[in-house]
């Protein structure tokens, strides 16, 4: 099957577009790690994953959870773009009595699957979910990212080994490996030495892809889809603060409060984007 | 129910984590969406019969309570009613945050049985033995918290929870409770069970310690002392309306619990005389206390969790 690789990039853009204008909007916040996951979004939420914006609690829906809760903003955009709800209110993002807090909230935001921002716990979810269906005969598949920094948590591979023991071959889990945490190079907090070498002695289908291509993110899935025995994860290769290289050359990127040169790359990031796609929102 | 003479105290015949485990099994035989969790303590509990019967309807989840939390949420996701068991410490010292947010705060619907309430964890000793779960859980918006006195009150307690959506803790026993309540009782959702009546104290309790303030009524009641006796067993929503009727009615009221004095039955109570009608009042429990290892009556007697030790408390108001 092929897919339409202008459309995908095009949603692709329009994503971080939008996570731009968000977070520029607020003037702060979790640029580094939800810019990291826009390939991955765009992938799941233009190609692959059955969702109806109209109808987010859709029994037959395929779900995702965003474990690294703190990549939140982008996954608003990618919800708004898609549809779930007007772009517009990105602008709320963090405001008093928003409906779009720092960390999703899966009674606030339709198209939110579940409410995440402590680490580690929204992989057991996801796993609980992919049990559910596949108990119930159910083809529904589980998305979930996970931080490669939110993998230093130990629930993240108690779920991992719950997982594989269960054979839950519709859940995909994505590594955002984009090799930083909060305070530094996850290499020198806590080094992950090989993360497809750990998922596969836990029972994973593993591979490694660049985070930078859909095509690649695209492919991965298809190989996962083409197997039944165990779940899938696939680590993305990614940077932080992806898609904007002067932030991605930031070394304290994961929070960024904008200094002026920050503020002029947010500034002509954004205005590269919509002279790319026409302007999406007025 | 109002107890009469002559009085008896016996030890059911079914012990409550029998009561547990043919309540669940009952339960998913009639509902598929009913799944019971483990974390490696099924033998303990008797869920087996679950798994040899129905194993679709059991997952053992191994020794990661964190993560059975988290499953738990994500079951009822998808319209499961996951029933979880785990010992009382491990369900909530251990995986608070995981019931906090995946649980509470994500507004998703587990069911959970904390069992080996206080020093009835007997020889596993200090590290299981949880004077605090009932504390940690009323302290979570939303939540409910409940102890189980006998398997009657128990089996009322995990039918009527599988029809309300939310986060529900239910603690128990696991060996056989002192029988309080005939076979087919009646319960009201949030109401206290008055037992004795009398005008002079009132004794609030819960668990174990209901069978000790009804042989402490006994006691008063020789000295000539009359004591109402009410089984608290729902902590939170605790039935503020009877507590205000009784401590009206006899002034001195005295709370009666296997946990810590602080967080529990005892709090709650102080919570609702010190705002409504404020009267003299005593907290028999464990108090700045860690557990150990022992049997249950000498851990009742070092905690000062008898009969003996609630009569006491009354004479001295």
């Amino acid at each position: 099957m092929g897919i339409d690789v202008q459309k995908l990039e095009r949603f692709r853009d329009e994503i971080r577009l939008m996570t731009l204008k968000e977070l520029n909007h607020l003037g702060f916040g979790h640029y580094g790690g939800s810019l990291s996951i826009i390939e991955a979004l765009a992938v799941l939420y233009c190609e692959v994953m059955k969702v109806d914006p109209t109808n987010p609690r859709w029994e037959e829906r395929d779900y995702f959870i965003l474990s690294k809760g703190h990549g939140g903003p982008g996954l608003y955009a990618a919800l708004a773009v898609k549809g779930f709800f007007p772009k517009d209110v990105l602008y709320t993002l963090n405001q008093n009595g928003t409906t779009l807090p720092s960390h999703p909230d899966r009674n606030l935001t339709p198209g939110v699957d579940m409410t995440t921002g402590s680490l580690g716990q929204g992989i057991s979810a996801a796993v609980g979910v992919a049990l559910s269906h596949k108990q119930s005969n159910m083809e529904n598949y589980t998305y979930c990212i996970v931080g490669d920094g939110e993998l230093n948590e130990g629930q993240c591979w108690e779920a991992f080994q719950f997982a594989a023991h269960h054979k839950l071959n519709r859940l995909f889990v994505f590594v955002d490996d984009n090799k930083k945490q909060l305070d530094g190079l996850t290499k020198d907090i806590i080094d992950p030495i090989d993360f497809v070498a750990k998922f596969e002695a836990f029972g994973f289908y593993a591979m490694r892809v660049d985070g930078r291509s859909v095509e690649q993110i695209y492919d991965a899935i298809e190989k996962g889809k083409a197997q039944s025995d165990k779940p899938v994860a696939i680590v993305l290769d990614t940077v932080k603060a992806q898609g904007v290289p002067y932030l991605e050359e930031k070394d304290d990127n994961h929070h960024i409060r904008p200094n002026q040169a920050d503020q002029e790359a947010i500034t002509a990031a954004i205005e590269e984007l919509e002279n790319k796609l026409g302007k999406v929102v007025s | 129910m109002i107890q009469t003479s002559p009085r008896t105290y016996e030890l059911e015949n079914i012990e409550m984590r029998q009561m547990y485990a043919n309540t669940i099994l009952e339960l998913a035989k009639n509902n598929p969406n009913v799944i019971a969790l483990e974390a490696d303590l099924m033998s303990s509990i008797s869920t087996n019969k679950i798994m040899n019967q129905i194993p679709g309807q059991l997952i053992n989840c191994g020794i990661m309570e964190a993560n059975m939390m988290g499953v738990a949420s994500g079951l009822s996701l998808t319209g499961k009613i996951p029933y979880l068991h785990t010992f009382g410490q491990f369900a909530t010292r251990r995986a608070f945050d995981q019931l906090f947010v995946s649980g509470a705060y994500a507004k998703t619907n587990i069911k959970i049985l904390g069992s080996d309430a206080g020093v009835t964890a007997e020889h596993n000793g200090g590290t299981h033995m949880t004077f605090e779960d009932m504390g940690l859980v009323r302290i979570i918006p939303g939540a409910h918290v409940y102890e189980a006195s006998d398997s009657t009150m128990l089996g009322y307690l995990l039918r009527k929870v599988e029809k309300e959506y939310g986060i529900h803790y239910i603690r128990t026993i696991r060996k056989n409770a002192v029988k309080i309540y005939p076979d087919g009782e009646t319960f009201e959702s949030g109401k206290g069970k008055v037992l004795r009546e009398g005008g002079d104290v009132t004794i609030i309790a819960s668990g174990i310690m209901v069978a000790e303030a009804l042989m402490a009524a006994d006691l008063l009641e020789a000295e000539g002392v009359t004591a109402t006796v009410i089984d608290m067993f729902s902590i939170k929503p605790i039935d503020t309306e009877l507590i205000v009727k009784y401590a009206e009615k006899t002034k001195l009221v005295i709370t009666a619990e296997n946990h810590n004095v602080i967080g529990g039955l005892g709090s709650a109570v102080a919570e609702v005389l010190s705002e409504h009608c404020p009267v003299k009042m005593k907290r028999i429990g464990v108090h700045e206390q860690f557990g150990q290892v022992g049997k249950v009556d000498y851990l009742k007697e070092f905690y000062r969790l008898t009969a003996k030790h609630i009569a006491e408390a009354a004479r001295s108001l």
